[in-house]
């Protein structure tokens, strides 16, 4: 397998193409090579899957005799990349099914976004500067999910969050965008402070920071260091994907250009917390306590998000709460020690949402950047296509079968319900069950407003978008309706059983894994979707968008959490920067020494009157000075 | 030839500037060149340094010893090893590209080079020097070049600055000529000579002294780092320097503090060192956290990049402290190794990004805006992509990017620390947070949103200015994809230091 490398190699060449010649390639170029570049990386990632599997085969059968099967993981070293005292990190790449399902799911996903975005991006200026951007974009979301060491991934970690903050305020001249591009690089921050200390932590225990020898030692750790850990780490997730309390980022986000907001913020940059879970999934499920925690704040978040999304009025604004919501299941399924469930919601999300954004970003294109919905509606007579993208993906989101979130939804809420069972605690399936009531209620809305009834602005002459954009979305339109297959239990289940033997194997203890009712819940999760659909239109038909009253308000506030942030941490951290640099910087420390200062000349003023400059005053001090001494020695 | 080699990349400068004192008035090319030539030929020696010198292995290279004043046992011994000579080949590197940016100087132009290319001798002198009379020698000859180059280059309080910066560092060289005194006088036999002291250890019976003798170092190095709260004076200093001074004073003068910790506290006075540790460190988390939000509290952009200085030696200082914290503990000597790399790695990294820092914004206050207040500009990135490019850089290595060289530092200190203090370390982690906030907040209000009109002719990056900011650069990226050749030449020098110290 020494081509995996490759698999990063090209998208960091388009980067370096666009990146230094860019402003001399033409438009059309510098998005072919964009393209070519994460394109051939798909390619390459599918070679690499198919020798995986290949070799898995071959393991299979020499072992066929041996009872325990362990998942095949190949590591392909690259460098030493720095060494002191007893820390080396060797930046190498893990090859096994996680890591072949995020590069296929990056780059494939990745890739119908960057064809997208030629279009999208026609008559922007600076179009070079952005397709360098999506290229390293790639390269290091690459890096993040195959990476063989945990410093590595946080290099990946790091880097898709400086690409985001670029791409967020791409269009820097809109003091919204430039804001909203700090505001995220800053709360990952936070996660990523507790990520590094989780990182120290291990390393300080274990004295490696290897992936998969970490996997394997964890058992050594005592009990309180593991849960410490697995929480840092899970506080370093919350930023990247967006959750409860650490959220705040991700609607501003969608300043940024829609395919964006597709790609790094809803496709894959934002599951990246889903996937360190899943990386580092025998540390987590080996604190009962820290799986208890991510699945509270997973089902708390999807909640809360659901409940926003109902009253934004900006489109992607209502996708991006959508996203924070749909992460949130993704942590109910780690949390209900089912980690291969949360990839499956993380996969099929990818298709969905990706197709909600880019037809969300083909109406931007069809009206001229209105994304209102309070100025839209009708779009489903002139932007058929469009209409038809966004429906598919807003079923799949919905949870109706058999489109793909049907599927994952479920089996997120089916393993709730078994966590329920095990240990009592029903909140995240029933959070998870409200929300997804919620989720059809919202994105009913969301496509009742847009889509049908009476165009709010008759002046509009919507058009539909060029093929170069469409494609793609048909493409994902396609996953969002089969992509169910990969989990769904009348297909084989193919991505999970593939999944299984790496995240499946772990022993959890005293759990005698209840089984649930399974097409009991299955009946409830499509009712409760159904009803949801249901409850939308016959609210919002005719775009009517009745207020809600008070609870409206707190809705549409986000329930006052970024108010509340700015009263209580951003504008206190001001002022205390403030008040230091002022009253104790310049009016206690440098006073002080200032003061020192002054101290000094005002005693060699004083002294200078000493030197008076008369023989007959010095003779007399000499006198008493010898006096005092001769007593001395005499009266001691 | 090549046993003077130390010798003649530390007087390289200062021949230059004689030389300059010759040329007559009025040949101000002439000067500039000479002075060029003089500071790049002292930064081709120093890396050619690099060839005779042995990586792997341990201890003093490529030393000169010749008795000078033996009645009281002075040597002039110079010498380097993986702690020194990136310091030094860093030191010439921005002297030179200090020289190249100075070029549109006309006042007084002979003085300014002449003081300048002295300085330079100061400088690299501190950092070879291993005899205690010769480093203090070297170490008070960067005091007066500096202070003229303040006081008559500044800004409109150069003397207040001047004055203060002088004083300053007075009263920390006379507290550490207190300490040298204390060493000497109780050695036998007595010396100057500092790896002669090392090995004698001639202060480890008498605990009262030791600490008098670390207190007096202690002093003279935090001033010049400068930990909090002896840091006041450098703010005052940056904002009346003229460019080159500043970056002069940022990227070299205070690796002098820090240098000082690790070549002399920590092996002379090791159990005194261990013994007031903990108060250091404190004293280092405060500054990285003061440091930080200070910085975010300035409107002027040389301010808060002088602030951002202080959380930066904060880390080193950290590094520093844990690695002394350390001394005798044979489990935690890995975790010392790796702190210690990680502050003499954020030396190198602190004086590259931090130099140009203090470039980029002498490109915009000297000869294009004439301002530094951060709230006047505004949209910049419109109008002059290849600075604002070269600035965001900067400072994306200075909050710590992964992939520049700022990272490797940090990570390396805090995993270091956090082994001998993970709870102090874990206050310490917060600093990312801010220092990301300010260096974000200062990027989006000088180049993001609406392009403030009173800037729209203001001209890209000329060709000297491209000169003096692509190497340092280039070095930021390269030592941040692949640290390897400068850590483990750090990594050889640090890991003997901690078995020293056992």
């Amino acid at each position: 397998m020494s081509f995996v490398p490759l698999i990063l190699v090209w998208p960091l060449l388009g980067w370096l193409v666009n990146g230094l010649a860019g402003r001399r390639l033409s438009r059309t170029v510098s998005g072919l090579v964009a393209c070519a570049a994460v394109g051939a990386s798909f390619a390459t990632a599918a070679l690499a899957l198919a020798a995986y599997v290949q070799a898995s085969a071959a393991q299979a059968a020499s072992a066929a005799e041996g009872a325990s099967q362990t998942a095949l993981s190949v590591i392909v070293p690259l460098f030493t990349w720095l060494g002191a005292g007893d820390l080396w990190v060797q930046a190498s790449l893990q090859v096994d099914a996680l890591s072949l399902t995020m590069a296929l799911v990056v780059s494939g996903v990745g890739f119908l976004i960057h064809v997208y975005s030629i279009g999208y991006m026609a008559h922007d200026p600076n179009v070079s500067r952005y397709f360098a951007y999506l290229n390293l974009f790639i390269f290091a979301m690459l890096l993040l999910v195959m990476a063989g060491n945990l410093l590595v991934l946080f290099v990946g970690w790091e880097l898709v969050g400086v690409c985001s903050y670029l791409l967020i305020g791409f269009w820097f001249a809109r003091p919204a965008a430039a804001a909203a591009g700090r505001k995220a690089f800053v709360v990952n921050r936070i996660g990523d402070a507790a990520f590094l200390l989780g990182l120290f932590l291990l390393f300080t225990a274990l004295g490696t920071l290897d992936i998969s020898e970490i996997r394997h030692r964890v058992g050594e750790l005592p009990d309180g260091l593991r849960l410490a850990a697995a929480l840092l780490l899970f506080a370093g997730a919350t930023g990247k994907s967006a959750q409860l309390p650490l959220h705040v980022w991700l609607p501003d986000a969608m300043e940024g250009p829609t395919p964006v907001s597709a790609l790094i913020h809803a496709a894959t940059m934002v599951t990246a917390g889903v996937f360190l879970v899943a990386r580092l999934d025998t540390l987590f499920l080996s604190s009962p306590a820290a799986l208890v925690v991510i699945a509270t704040i997973g089902a708390l978040t999807a909640f809360y998000a659901a409940t926003v999304a109902l009253r934004q009025h900006d489109l992607k604004r209502v996708l991006a709460y959508s996203t924070i919501s749909q992460l949130g299941y993704m942590f109910v399924a780690m949390g209900a020690i089912a980690p291969a469930i949360g990839i499956f919601h993380l996969v099929t999300h990818a298709f969905f949402k990706a197709l909600l954004f880019l037809s969300a970003g083909s109406v931007m294109h069809a009206m001229h950047d209105v994304i209102d919905v309070r100025r839209l509606g009708g779009l489903a007579r002139t932007v058929r296509w469009t209409a038809a993208g966004f429906i598919i993906g807003g079923l799949a989101l919905a949870g109706i079968p058999p489109f793909a979130g049907f599927f994952s939804k479920d089996l997120i809420l089916e393993h709730a319900f078994a966590l329920g069972m095990a240990s009592g605690n029903y909140i995240p399936y029933a959070l998870g069950l409200l929300t997804a009531f919620v989720t059809a209620v919202y994105i009913t809305r969301a496509v009742a407003l847009t889509f049908f009834g009476v165009p709010a602005e008759a002046g509009a002459h919507p058009h539909e978008s060029p093929p170069v954009m469409l494609w793609p979305m048909a493409l994902l339109a396609v996953l969002s309706v089969a992509g169910g297959a990969l989990g769904a239990h009348a297909a084989g289940e193919p991505l999970l059983r593939f999944l299984a033997p790496l995240l499946g194997a772990v022993e959890v203890e005293g759990a005698a894994a209840p089984h649930p009712p399974a097409a009991i819940l299955m009946g409830i999760s499509v009712a409760v979707a159904f009803a949801g659909v249901l409850t939308g239109w016959i609210v919002h038909r005719n775009r009517r968008d009745p207020s809600l009253g008070a609870m409206g308000t707190l809705l549409e506030q986000r329930w006052y959490v970024d108010a509340l942030y700015d009263r209580s941490i951003v504008a206190p951290g001001h002022a205390t920067g403030r008040w230091m640099a002022g009253p104790v910087d310049l009016g206690v420390i440098d006073a002080a020494v200032n003061g020192v200062g002054r101290l000094f000349a005002a005693l060699g003023a004083a002294s200078r009157r000493l030197q008076t400059g008369y023989a007959r005053q010095y003779a007399l001090s000499v006198l008493i000075g010898a006096v005092l001494i001769v007593g001395y020695w005499i009266l001691r | 030839m090549e046993r003077y080699l130390l010798t003649i990349t530390v007087f390289l400068p200062l021949l230059g500037g004689l030389i300059i004192l010759l040329i007559p008035k009025g040949r101000d090319e002439l000067m500039k060149w000479v002075a060029a030539a003089a500071a790049g030929l002292a930064f081709l020696v120093s890396l050619w340094l690099l060839g005779p010198f042995e990586m792997g292995s341990a201890g003093m290279q490529l030393q000169e010893r010749y008795l000078w004043i033996p009645g009281i046992g002075i040597n002039y011994h110079l010498g380097v090893d993986g702690l020194s000579l990136p310091l030094l080949i860093m030191t010439a590197l921005l002297s030179l590209l200090s020289v190249v940016y100075s070029w549109r100087i006309e006042m007084r132009l002979k003085e300014y080079l002449f003081l300048f290319l002295l300085l330079e001798t100061g400088t690299l002198g501190v950092f070879v020097a291993l005899d205690f009379f010769l480093f203090f020698v070297f170490w008070e000859i960067t005091l007066v070049p500096m202070y003229l180059l303040i006081g008559i280059w500044g800004g409109p309080r150069r003397e207040y600055a001047a004055i203060k910066f002088f004083l300053y560092t007075l009263v920390g060289s006379l507290a550490m000529l207190l300490a040298i005194m204390l060493l000497y006088f109780n050695a036998e036999p007595r010396t100057f000579g500092i790896l002669e002291l090392i090995q004698q250890q001639p202060l480890a019976r008498v605990p009262a002294l030791a600490a008098l003798a670390f207190w007096g170092f202690f002093l003279s190095f935090a001033i010049k780092v400068p930990m909090w709260p002896f840091h006041t004076w450098l703010p005052d200093a940056h904002v009346e320097a003229p460019t080159a001074g500043s970056v002069i004073l940022a990227a070299v003068l205070l690796k002098m503090g820090t240098y000082g910790f690790v070549r002399i506290s920590l092996p002379m006075l090791p159990e005194t060192f261990k013994l007031f540790a903990f108060p250091i460190a404190i004293l280092a988390l405060i500054g990285i956290i003061y440091g930080a939000l200070v910085a975010m509290a300035q409107t002027d952009l040389k301010k808060l990049v002088a602030y951002s200085s202080v959380n930066h030696m904060g880390y080193v200082m950290l590094g520093v402290s844990a690695a002394a914290a350390a001394v005798g503990v044979p489990e935690k000597a890995h975790a010392a190794t790796i702190a210690l790399n990680g502050a003499v790695f954020e030396m190198i990294a602190h004086g590259i990004i931090t130099g140009a820092l203090f470039l980029i914004v002498g490109v915009i206050y000297d000869y294009r805006a004439h301002t530094r207040g951060v709230a006047e500009f505004g949209g910049l990135g419109a109008r002059l992509p290849l600075y604002t490019g070269v600035t965001m850089m900067a400072m994306l290595a200075s909050l710590g990017l992964p992939g520049l060289m700022g990272f490797v530092a940090e990570f390396l200190i805090f995993v270091g620390s956090f082994g001998v203090f993970p709870e102090l370390t874990a206050l310490a982690v917060t600093g990312v947070i801010f220092s990301a906030a300010m260096f974000l907040w200062t990027i989006q209000r000088i180049f993001l949103g609406p392009l403030n009109p009173k800037w729209a002719e203001l001209p890209d990056l000329d060709r000297r200015e491209v000169i003096s900011l692509a190497p340092l650069a280039a070095l930021m990226l390269a030592f941040g994809v692949y640290p390897r050749p400068l850590l483990d030449m750090i990594n050889v020098a640090m890991t003997s230091l901690v078995a020293v110290l056992r």
